[in-house]
């Protein structure tokens, strides 16, 4: 730049060259600060691979593939140790169907209702609200649920057998309470992002509120809708606190909602609170179940984050 | 009907007239009573819905508060734990534990979280395959269960590369990365939220880069970064799973130190005194689930205040 520079003067006119005239070694700097805090995410990705994958690969070595996936006896913890990871895995299904049940009629009640029907006034109170809510610690929520709801529901439904304290509808249900929030939210962003024009389409055909509601808003805004229903549902299959508290510690594999089960996450937070030495196979147990835990959450949220890619692509 | 102007065209129009008016009318002004009827059990419906998800939660809130309220008071912070006496044990040293944990956690989050955020929004080229990789991977790890972040902290934080061991340190380092998601994500939102023009505005006075950043951007951005900033530092303060794993279950009596000794905090202190068997325990977990939920309503209540406030619209 020094050479055109030059040359320029040499007409007689002198020009300033329009480049930095220090070399700005301080924003250099600062910039390479600021990639290494984008890079961290990445490197805290793969450490969570990484340090799941080897005590893992440790596991399988003494565990062989076939003991895990297709017995159905789950007692790690025994002289004689049985791995048939299903009894952990149904456990798991279990929360997620039960709190699913709970949270996609109430989640998309509430999202319909905020996003078509509620006036700006109501809007603005009860979105904050919920927002705030979905902030309850989840130790609390499985408190909740296992001396206030338990006992609640034996006395509203005394037919059924309540042999257990412990009980996984109702520990199914509090998960379902406290993905409320986020399928509301989600579902709400979604349907406020359907144009205007749509829903006066809809009007000037005739159409009454329920209609333009439920035939023009919701499919237009299905896969946002769709998305925030896998994202709760990666959320119930990770959650530990309620399940744990509510849910019990018993391996099986039941559909029945009054009986005990363990989840992935209540195996994994039950075991791993001791001192337990690196190493041995319980050590490398709580990680391959980690892994499995690991692997379901990510494709349900691979899949969500494509479809909420969606949704916006459609309307902007 | 003299003055009528269809009348020259003869009956036929009139009638045809006539017809599209009562077709019209019935259309508009008389909706069919049926639809009516389902459009006010739909609506009915939906109100059922919200208020079973606020009544649900809003129950939390109360039911915790009758349990609870006889424990309630000063001795309930100022007392140590205690497994004989419940009726005297409090949540001291777990209460400390939480601030020191929570502080790390705000310590580390605060220069990475808005640092990665503002790498993303302003420098990031998004035609590179590595700032795609990078954003692709933030959305991904904001979905992981904390769990999985408690194994993670047990295998390369508390052993492993880092073996910090099972102490507060390691705590708040693993708190701090399961929030991290949070951060970045609230803090880009704030941060593309400032309009364009106020950047060219600056480079075209001649502020380098990183000056428009610091003076233009950053201010503008402020509310909304601190509400995930302030939200991600709530989550920390009432997440207990992942600090099963890095150790903060043991009964602590004496007051902790960061970077050694056994500590707990406040959600592991109540779940701990939760598994016991007396009476005075559930009281004394649920006095202590009430001061937990004050810390964590407020600092979220803060957060959306905070945010619909100061919400611009450039």
């Amino acid at each position: 730049m020094s050479l055109t520079d030059n040359a320029a003067s040499g007409t007689g006119i002198t020009r300033r060259s329009l480049e930095a005239s220090s070399p700005r070694l301080g924003e250099k700097a600062i910039f390479l600060f600021l990639a290494l805090c984008g890079l961290l995410s990445v490197a805290v990705t793969s450490a969570i691979v990484v340090s799941l994958l080897l005590p893992t690969i440790d596991f399988f070595r003494q565990v062989p593939l076939s003991a895990f996936f297709l017995d159905t006896v789950w007692a790690p913890r025994q002289a004689t140790g049985r791995f048939g990871v299903w009894p952990v895995v149904v456990g798991s299904l279990n929360i997620v169907i039960w709190a699913l049940l709970v949270a996609i009629p109430v989640g998309l009640a509430s999202a319909i209702y905020l996003s078509e029907y509620a006036s700006s006034r109501v809007r603005k109170i009860v979105k904050p609200v919920l927002e705030v809510l979905a902030g309850i610690p989840t130790v609390a929520i499985g408190l909740f649920a296992f001396w206030f709801l338990r006992p609640a529901a034996e006395t509203a439904l005394p037919f059924l057998d309540w042999g257990s304290l412990f009980s996984v509808g109702v520990a199914g249900v509090a998960v379902g309470l406290m993905i409320v929030p986020l399928v509301a939210s989600i579902s709400d962003d979604a349907m406020r992002a359907v144009p205007r024009a749509l829903r006066e389409g809809g009007y000037g055909l005739g159409a009454n509120k329920l209609k333009v509601s439920l035939r023009i808003v919701f499919p237009g805004a299905i896969s946002g809708i769709v998305a925030s229903i896998v994202l709760a549902g990666s959320r119930a299959v990770g959650e530990t606190m309620v399940v744990l508290i509510a849910a019990g510690r018993t391996p099986n594999i039941t559909f029945d909602p009054t009986k005990s089960v363990q989840t992935m996450t209540a195996y994994i937070g039950g075991t791993a609170t001791g001192d337990i030495p690196t190493g041995t196979l319980d050590y490398d147990t709580i990680f391959a179940v980690g892994t499995l835990l690991f692997v379901m959450t990510l494709t349900l949220n691979v899949f969500a984050i494509r479809l909420v890619r969606r949704f916006r692509e459609e309307y902007e | 009907m003299a003055a009528d102007p269809m009348m020259p065209l003869g009956g036929r129009t009139r009638l045809a007239a006539a017809g599209a008016r009562a077709a019209t009318e019935s259309a508009l002004r008389n909706p069919n009573r049926a639809d009516r009827a389902t459009g006010a059990i739909f609506l009915a419906l939906l109100l059922l819905g919200i208020g079973v998800a606020m009544a649900g939660l809003a129950a939390i809130l109360i039911w915790s508060l009758i349990e609870g309220a006889p424990r309630l008071g000063l001795e309930l912070l100022t007392n140590g734990p205690s497994t004989v006496r419940p009726e005297q044990a409090g949540f001291r040293t777990s209460i400390l534990g939480s601030i020191m944990v929570v502080g790390g956690v705000l310590v580390l989050i605060v220069p990475v979280g808005v640092g990665a955020a503002i790498y993303l929004e302003e420098y990031a080229d998004r035609e590179r395959w590595w700032n795609r990789l990078i954003e692709l991977n933030i959305q991904n790890l904001a979905g992981v269960p904390s769990i999985v972040f408690g194994i993670l902290g047990l295998a390369f934080i508390v052993r492993g590369p880092l073996s910090l061991g099972f102490v507060a340190a390691a705590a708040s380092l693993t708190l701090a990365l399961l929030v991290l998601p949070t951060v970045i994500i609230a803090a880009r939102e704030a941060i593309r939220a400032v309009p364009p023009s106020i950047r060219e505005g600056s480079l075209a006075l001649g502020a380098t880069r990183w000056q428009t950043i610091r003076r233009q951007v950053l201010p503008a951005a402020l509310p909304g970064i601190l509400t995930g900033v302030i939200l991600s530092v709530a989550r920390a303060t009432g997440e207990a799973a992942p600090l099963l794993l890095v150790g903060a279950v043991t009964f602590v009596t004496f007051d902790p130190s960061f970077f050694e000794g056994a500590y707990s905090t406040l959600p592991v202190q109540i779940f701990n005194y939760s598994n016991r068997p007396q009476a005075e325990f559930r009281v004394l977990a649920m006095a202590g689930v009430i001061v937990m939920l004050g810390l964590v309503l407020l600092m979220n209540s803060f957060a959306v205040w905070l945010r619909n406030r100061y919400e611009q619209s450039w």
